[in-house]
């Protein structure tokens, strides 16, 4: 496991002002305030936290250095450590009522909004499972029920997937007999997800971490939208 | 391993006191904003039941009239996870709706790539919810993740009124209104009030069985103030949810050290970084049941904790780890004890891990079950049927 190395500016090749811009986008989120309340250092927080136990990890060095506005290692942190958070929110046990967890979603996400570098590498292999909510509605469907994808969890898998045509038809609930998406989802209900993408600007988001995945989507959304007879969206 | 000593329940009690409640009742603001026009609330339709939540208020849960919010990773992974919960509803003639018109809540996601931001996730939220009230049912929320996510989605939306602009005028563009539920219910709390009406109607006895319980890190860690608490149980001092459940049901529930600690599920690790769940189901979940309890299975209530501490077990027995446990839902724990089929309801061919030895000490004769699931599968095969029906099921 490598160690966390939060020496000084770390991320030398980052200027100072780039830092300072990154953390008073954070500052400036709504939640900010909500989820840091200043530190005790009592580590109640790592004594919870799961990610804590299997990689050099801290919440409580992510809540010390956003009390602290210590923006240069913010940025080494949002550059590395956040990725290993399980987002379980076991730490919102804290004394102080921060949520070292809430903190690192706020980083987490101007991470990806600015297109750090380290988002994108945190990201890869992800992109399927953003094609899928994205376009399907449904995150997890059966048919990602694949070996190739889940060779760990042995060949109960194979079988699975030998039979998934079938065994989805022996399911009593008839929304459940899809092998795309999780249940059977309306085109109408799509429809209004792909609009709701557009208009919170997320689609701008997928295009900063994944130009090719953004093509993508966006090719298979427009066709759909025309169908469904939405010429022009553009929201404002 | 350092395992602290288990806390008896009896040794200290939590003091259920609603007067002095830390944290606010949401709904009064709920209902002030909809006195100014800003939302409208879906009320939870009468008749209702009420169970006690962390600081005492009491939450009122639905009986009928329930729009089923269904869960992607229950429905495409563990489906008997969710055919449980609708043949429940069905075996109590409860009206319920099992929509089309839902998507995933996309929280998993969120969590685990941040490719989303509070605008979208707060319109998805409501979009769901607004498809719940045009049908006049309320929702019943199956996932743990969406159930946390919706209850943050619903506290800030009444403290943020920026976003709550924001979110309006998505609806408008989609032709929906601002809705928003009373209470935020997640299907467990359905399954613990309707707990005597199932025990009432048990045809299985359970009172050999020893289970260990995995709460939902989002049921009960995020807005904890909406989870069930109950002074017998755990003296109030953790969530009384599943636990109440089982023990209704006559089932030995066994304590251990790790109890407060998560699944390993993690989001993002579950799909990209599964060292790190297999390593933290087994070590601090499966085995540390094992040792203390060993228990005949593990009862859990959301999505991502069946999965993890499901799978994650081949691995852990690859490596001679102590695992071993079968995991299931109280969902389908609760079926199975009024006589719901191990197969055609309760799916069970969909779990990883053995639950031979559970079925038998459970006087079911597993092969003949499962030659009846095969019977309809080969029945779908050759084309005598196109699917499964509930009338199949029984
Ligand atoms: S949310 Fe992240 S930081 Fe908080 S306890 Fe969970 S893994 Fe640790
Ligand atoms: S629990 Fe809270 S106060 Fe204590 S170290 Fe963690 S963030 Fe700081």
């Amino acid at each position: 496991m490598m160690a966390l190395d939060i020496s000084q500016n770390k991320h030398a090749d980052v200027s100072m002002e780039e830092k300072d811009r990154l953390f008073a986008e954070m500052k400036s989120d709504d939640r900010w305030n909500h989820v840091l309340n200043g530190c005790y250092e009592c580590g109640i927080c790592v004594a919870s936290c799961p990610s804590a136990k299997f990689y050099d990890f801290s919440p409580r060095i992510i809540a010390q250095a956003a009390a602290r506005e210590d923006t240069d290692l913010m940025y080494t942190l949002m550059s590395d450590s956040v990725w290993d958070c399980s987002q379980c929110f076991s730490c919102d046990r804290c004394p102080r009522e921060n949520s070292p967890g809430q903190i690192i979603t706020i980083m987490r996400e101007v991470a990806v909004k600015n297109g750090l570098k380290t988002a994108k590498e945190a990201l890869q292999g992800y992109g399927r499972i953003i094609y899928k909510i994205m376009l399907t509605g449904s995150q997890v469907s059966p048919d990602m029920l694949q070996p190739d994808a889940f060779p760990d969890w042995g060949t109960h898998v194979y079988e699975i997937a030998d039979n998934l045509e079938d065994w989805r038809k022996a399911l009593p609930p008839e929304t459940l007999h899809t092998t795309e998406t999780g249940w059977k989802i309306d085109e109408k209900t799509i429809i209004e997800l792909y609009l709701i993408w557009h208009m919170t600007g997320v689609m701008d988001l997928i295009e900063g971490v994944d130009e090719g995945l953004y093509d993508i989507i966006v090719d298979v959304m427009e066709e759909k939208l025309e169908e469904a007879g939405y010429d022009d969206i553009t929201f404002d | 391993m350092l395992h602290l000593p288990i806390l008896k329940a009896e040794d200290r009690k939590q003091v259920i006191d609603p007067a002095n409640a830390p944290k606010e009742d949401l709904r009064e603001e709920l209902f002030q904003l909809e006195k100014e026009g800003e939302l409208e609330v879906i009320r939870v339709p009468e008749p209702y039941m009420e169970l006690t939540t962390k600081f005492g208020r009491k939450k009122k849960i639905p009986v009928e009239k329930t729009w089923h919010h269904k869960s992607c990773g229950q429905c495409g992974h563990i489906p008997g996870y969710s055919s449980s919960i609708f043949w429940l509803n069905r075996e109590f003639g409860l009206d319920y709706h099992d929509p089309t018109d839902q998507t995933s809540c996309t929280a998993w996601n969120y969590y685990a790539s941040a490719t989303s931001n509070p605008e979208a996730q707060a319109a998805v939220a409501i979009r769901n919810f607004a498809s719940a009230a045009e049908v006049g049912y309320f929702p019943l929320i199956h996932c743990g993740t969406s159930f946390g996510h919706y209850k943050e989605v619903r506290h800030a939306l009444v403290h943020q009124p920026e976003l709550r602009r924001k979110v309006r005028a998505i609806m408008e563009k989609l032709g929906k209104k601002l809705v928003l539920p009373e209470e935020v219910v997640h299907y467990s709390e359905w399954v613990m009030a309707m707990k005597d009406r199932i025990a009432e109607k048990q045809t299985i006895d359970m009172s050999n069985i020893t289970a260990t319980v995995h709460p939902a890190c989002h049921y009960h860690k995020l807005i904890e103030e909406d989870a069930i608490y109950d002074s017998e149980i755990y003296g109030a001092q953790r969530s009384a949810i599943i636990t109440g459940t089982l023990q209704a049901l006559g089932v030995n529930v066994g304590d251990y050290s790790t109890w407060f600690d998560c699944c390993g599920f993690g989001f993002r690790h579950i799909l990209v970084s599964r060292d790190f769940s297999r390593s933290f189901s087994v070590q601090r979940k499966i085995e540390v049941m094992k040792e203390e309890v060993n228990p005949d299975i593990v009862v859990t209530h959301d999505t991502g904790c069946v999965t993890t501490l499901d799978q994650s077990q081949f691995a852990g027995r690859a490596q001679d780890r102590k695992v071993g446990l079968p995991v299931m839902s109280d969902s389908q724990i609760a079926a199975l004890a009024m006589g719901a089929h191990p197969y055609k309801v309760l799916q069970l061919h969909w779990h990883n891990t053995d639950n031979k030895a559970f079925l038998e000490k459970l006087g079911l004769d597993r092969e003949k079950l499962w030659a009846e699931f095969e019977s309809e599968v080969s029945d779908i095969r050759a084309g005598k049927k196109e699917f499964m029906t509930w009338e199949d099921a029984k």
